[in-house]
């Protein structure tokens, strides 16, 4: 076996070890734990020096793709650059050693930076009440659902379903299960947009809310949101915003303005919070005045002498908690950063340039149209959706091949096999960050794969070629699972 | 350009050129006039990198961190020494910049650490199977419910210790509210759950039934004793983690599900979070986990290699029929986590957890024998503990507080004081403490 494969449990040798105990000072007492709750044999962890811990983890490192080493045009993640100033920032001791349960009064900067954050967010998105807590956007979905149904509930209603477009990020119709309702798809038209004949079939008065993207994960703006918000305010129920997409159009149009109630921000996504190889991330909502006394409490409020504080019913008819604390602070911090560094101007033009470098990367993907076409319309917005369906007929590689090859290339694919009602679908979003010789390069990359397929597809069928390692059995590993590490 | 894009002016015009339109503005047609925000939005302007970081640097200099004063505060999160190398592992570009590990052939590095995650926390917890982390301790908790729930879907009870964290209780009510359990709590007798309240209190609805270890006032629970009277439920326990290298593993207690809060294991306090929570369970659970599970596989050419498995839980798979919506969680902190465990290493763990064992008694007693100061619970504690006091306990705090020195969390309600030792509280902090909490105890005695 290679040593690059062997775990840290792998190495090491007994009596080996990195932390040093400091002394114990204090006299000793013994039988302070009862036998019978003491451990028999400790957790059999590695036994290591610091310099082959550094060593292992710097080596596995190097086995990873980053987008600090590379162009990743994972659609709907928002790649972006993450700037090292929040890392900077974030680490300061005032921010990173603050206790959650540092006394309000002693923690003033940091219930500031989380007030002004909260009032950032309500203005972007045009609905001015907003809770930091949710931990993800899977959570802010969580929240959401669940205040509309709160909403509901208070008003004596029971309203059991939600609709989704077809569209839709797995995430909101898992999250729709786990807050106890119910399900219903409703369709997309031919140019991507909602079908408002099925829209309104479905928008019966037993349905809490519709979750939308918009724009949705096609890539396309729904020009006819503000019939959809008709036709769901007119049933009485909810629109609730589902803000992975947000990095399109912030500072050019608002989901409060859409006539949206509830949405939420990934701050993981248009704000840059580094994604972590799977997290952290953060999920703040933001509602208008209506969802408001359904908030998560605790709430940040601002005294009248200046002064903030956080009160445990600042909400009266709350939801509860979502999590402990206060939320991911650490990612408010970088997002606060953020926002502050682009301000106004700087969010809509980092807005503008997605858009713009979204499209110009499928301009010059407008070469290998052909066998890689736009899903739906002529334009897009941040991200766009090829279908692989004529260059798995023709060239006999399929979009799995396609993406595998990238990666002998130095790309990360795009979002493979997503939005599912596109067959073999390649979901890219660029981001802003890019220069445009990057999308020159990509799309040129594209390009000669392709060429490539129409001489020899075997190439892409068997990459990656020169990645650690080559295609994994996935299979295999599902039907016997080994997932952890055997030990004598 | 904004401080981040890189498109200049020349660009621009030779990508519209590209494109086919004339103006970015053209790009936005799809957005209906009337819908465009006619003003720019009411933000401060933007600010050069050296400005903003002076503004988040006040910003923190207004807070008063465990930099600042000697902390006792605990009460889920503890002020452990990090050690350096976490904070240079978890801020290399290749861990912290890439997301979840969709293409493993060029995830390798991210998933071997999911896999020796996994493996440290089956060894913690005496558990066989772990997944790569959920969002933070308290909502493992409520997912741990949900997976309950989806076991049992006929069942609509839910039994509570009032040990369990105040912040898990109140989220696992939220959650269950949503998908339909009534949640019962049963309070504590002498700091531990109440053994006949708990009996009682669990029936043929129960799906699942919830205790903490140490529990929120630091007494250590009988668990054993606790989920011998499950009856039908799933026995769900939250655990600190570093309480685990000396106490007895909740997979040797009749434990389905042992959740729990990993910041003490190698992550920052950063005001609440981001940290991980862990969640580990039975076999018998390992297709109803929440979240991602990494597995060793081989590739075409026989390596070992490692990818995401069992999916078919999963949202973005099964949609609404997955077992949670989890999709981000917290990869870097877990490496936070294995990184600190690695960095403990066998021996270090089981010495970790006999030195704070020590000195947490040391500090009850040096503090109950304080004129007045009584303990609130008699039970064994590991690393916190809970003591009454004969002044307001707020007012307490804060004397305590200006002589530099956070005694620990109020607990108005009971007015007791939860006192938390990590290895970064030596004896001369303890006693130093008890000078402290003396002469505040005294002084607000005198003023109530």
């Amino acid at each position: 076996m290679s040593a690059d494969t062997l775990t840290i449990f792998e190495k090491g040798a007994p009596g080996r070890r990195a932390f040093a105990c400091p002394e114990l000072d204090v006299p000793q007492v013994d039988g302070l734990l009862p036998d019978r709750f003491r451990r028999a044999e400790g957790p059999r962890l590695p036994e290591v020096s610091e310099p082959e811990i550094v060593r292992h983890y710097v080596r596995l490192s190097k086995r990873n793709f980053d987008l600090d080493s590379g162009f990743y045009p994972l659609g709907s993640c928002t790649m972006k650059h993450n700037p090292r100033l929040h890392e900077r920032v974030a680490a300061l001791p005032g921010h990173a050693r603050l206790h959650p349960f540092q006394h309000p009064r002693r923690a003033q900067g940091a219930l500031e930076l989380m007030w002004n954050l909260e009032r950032a967010l309500g203005e972007i998105s045009g609905l001015p009440h907003v809770s930091l807590q949710p931990s993800a956007g899977s959570h802010g979905e969580l929240a959401g659902v669940l205040l509309a149904r709160a909403y509901h509930e208070d008003r004596g209603q029971t309203r059991t379903k939600v609709l989704t477009p077809d569209t839709a990020h797995g995430t909101n119709p898992a999250t729709v299960t786990m807050a106890g309702l119910e399900v219903v798809k409703v369709a997309t038209r031919g140019d991507g947009g909602v079908d408002l004949d099925d829209l309104r079939a479905k928008a019966t008065d037993d349905v809490a809310c519709l979750m939308l993207t918009n724009p949705n994960t096609l890539g396309v703006f729904d020009s006819e949101i503000a019939q959809i918000a008709e036709i769901v305010h007119d049933a009485g129920a909810i629109l609730y915003y589902d803000g992975a997409n947000l990095n399109a159009i912030m500072g050019i149009t608002r989901p409060g303005d859409m006539g949206f109630d509830i949405v939420h921000f990934n701050l993981h996504k248009s704000f840059t919070q580094p994604h972590g190889g799977g997290g952290p991330g953060s999920g703040p909502i933001a509602v208008s005045d209506r969802m408001s006394p359904y908030l998560m409490n605790p709430r940040i409020v601002r005294r009248d002498d200046g002064t903030f504080d956080l009160d445990e019913h600042g909400y009266e008819k709350s939801i509860g908690r979502l999590r402990g604390f206060q939320g991911n602070y650490g990612c408010f911090v970088r997002a606060y950063a953020y926002i502050r560094s682009l301000g106004a101007a700087g969010l809509r033009d980092a807005s503008e340039t997605a858009v713009l470098n979204a499209n110009y990367l499928l301009a010059r993907l407008g070469d290998v149209a052909e066998h890689l076409p736009l899903a739906f319309g002529r334009l897009c917005m941040h991200e766009f959706v090829l279908s692989g369906a004529p260059m798995k007929r023709e060239l006999g590689i399929r979009t799995l091949d396609l993406a595998k090859r990238l990666l002998d290339h130095g790309y990360h694919p795009p979002t493979v096999y997503f939005p599912l009602l596109v067959d073999e679908a390649l979901l890219i979003e660029p981001t802003e960050t890019e220069t445009r010789e990057t999308l020159d390069a990509f799309a040129d990359a594209v390009k000669a794969i392709l060429e490539e397929a129409r001489a020899d597809p075997e190439v892409a069928r068997t990459a990656p070629h020169t990645t650690p390692v080559r295609r994994l059995d996935e299979a295999g590993a599902a039907k016997h699972p080994v997932i952890r590490q055997a030990l004598d | 350009m904004s401080r981040y894009t890189a498109i200049t002016d020349a660009d621009r015009e030779a990508m519209l050129a590209a494109i086919g339109v004339d103006s970015v503005e053209d790009l936005f047609a799809a957005i209906p006039a009337d819908l465009r925000l006619d003003r720019p939005l009411d933000l401060p302007d933007g600010q050069p990198e050296q400005a903003v970081y002076a503004h988040l640097r006040d910003l923190a200099a207004r807070n008063v961190s465990a930099e600042d004063e000697i902390t006792f505060l605990g009460g889920g999160m503890y002020d452990h020494y990090v050690p350096a190398l976490i904070d240079m592992l978890m801020s290399r570009s290749e861990f912290l910049t890439p997301y979840t590990p969709y293409q493993p052939e060029v995830s390798q590095g991210g998933l071997q650490v999911m896999f020796e995650y996994q493996t440290a926390i089956s060894e913690l917890t005496a558990l066989p199977v772990a997944n790569a982390s959920v969002y933070e301790g308290p909502s493992a908790l409520a997912s741990a419910g949900y997976l309950a729930k989806l076991a049992h879907p006929g069942k609509g009870r839910f039994v509570v210790s009032a040990g369990v964290h105040p912040h898990a209780r109140e989220t696992l009510r939220t959650y269950a509210h949503g998908f339909g359990v009534e949640v019962v709590e049963v309070p504590l007798r002498d700091g531990v759950t109440d053994p006949d309240a708990w009996a009682a209190a669990i029936d043929d609805d129960t799906a699942a039934v919830f205790v903490a270890n140490p529990n929120f006032y630091g007494a250590v629970e009988d668990v054993a004793a606790l989920t011998a009277a499950k009856g039908g439920a799933v026995a769900v326990a939250s655990y600190d983690p570093i309480a685990l290298g000396i106490l007895v593993p909740p997979g040797e207690c009749g434990v389905d599900v042992c959740v729990g809060e990993g910041q003490p294991l190698g992550n920052r306090l950063d005001f609440g979070g981001p940290s991980f929570g862990f969640f580990a369970a039975t076999e018998a659970y390992l297709r109803r986990m929440p979240g991602r599970i990494a597995g060793e596989t081989v590739d075409v050419e026989g390596r070992r290699g490692f990818v995401l498995t069992l999916q078919t839980r999963e949202q973005h798979i099964r949609r609404e029929k997955a077992t949670s919506n989890i999709c981000t969680a917290q990869a870097l902190n877990a490496l936070g986590g294995v990184v600190y465990l690695a960095w403990l290493g066998r021996r270090g763990i089981v010495e970790l957890g006999e030195l704070l064992l020590q000195r947490t008694h040391y500090a009850r007693e040096a503090l109950c024998a304080i004129d007045g100061v009584e303990p609130w619970h008699t039970q064994p504690v590991i690393r916190e503990f809970a003591v009454t006091l004969p002044a307001p306990v707020e007012e307490v705090v804060e004397r305590c507080a200006a002589e530099g020195v956070n005694p620990g969390l109020a607990l108005p309600e009971e007015n007791a004081l939860l006192v938390a030792i990590t290895e970064q509280r030596s004896r001369a902090d303890i006693d130093r403490l008890a000078d402290v909490l003396s002469r505040a105890v005294v002084r607000e005695a005198v003023t109530a």
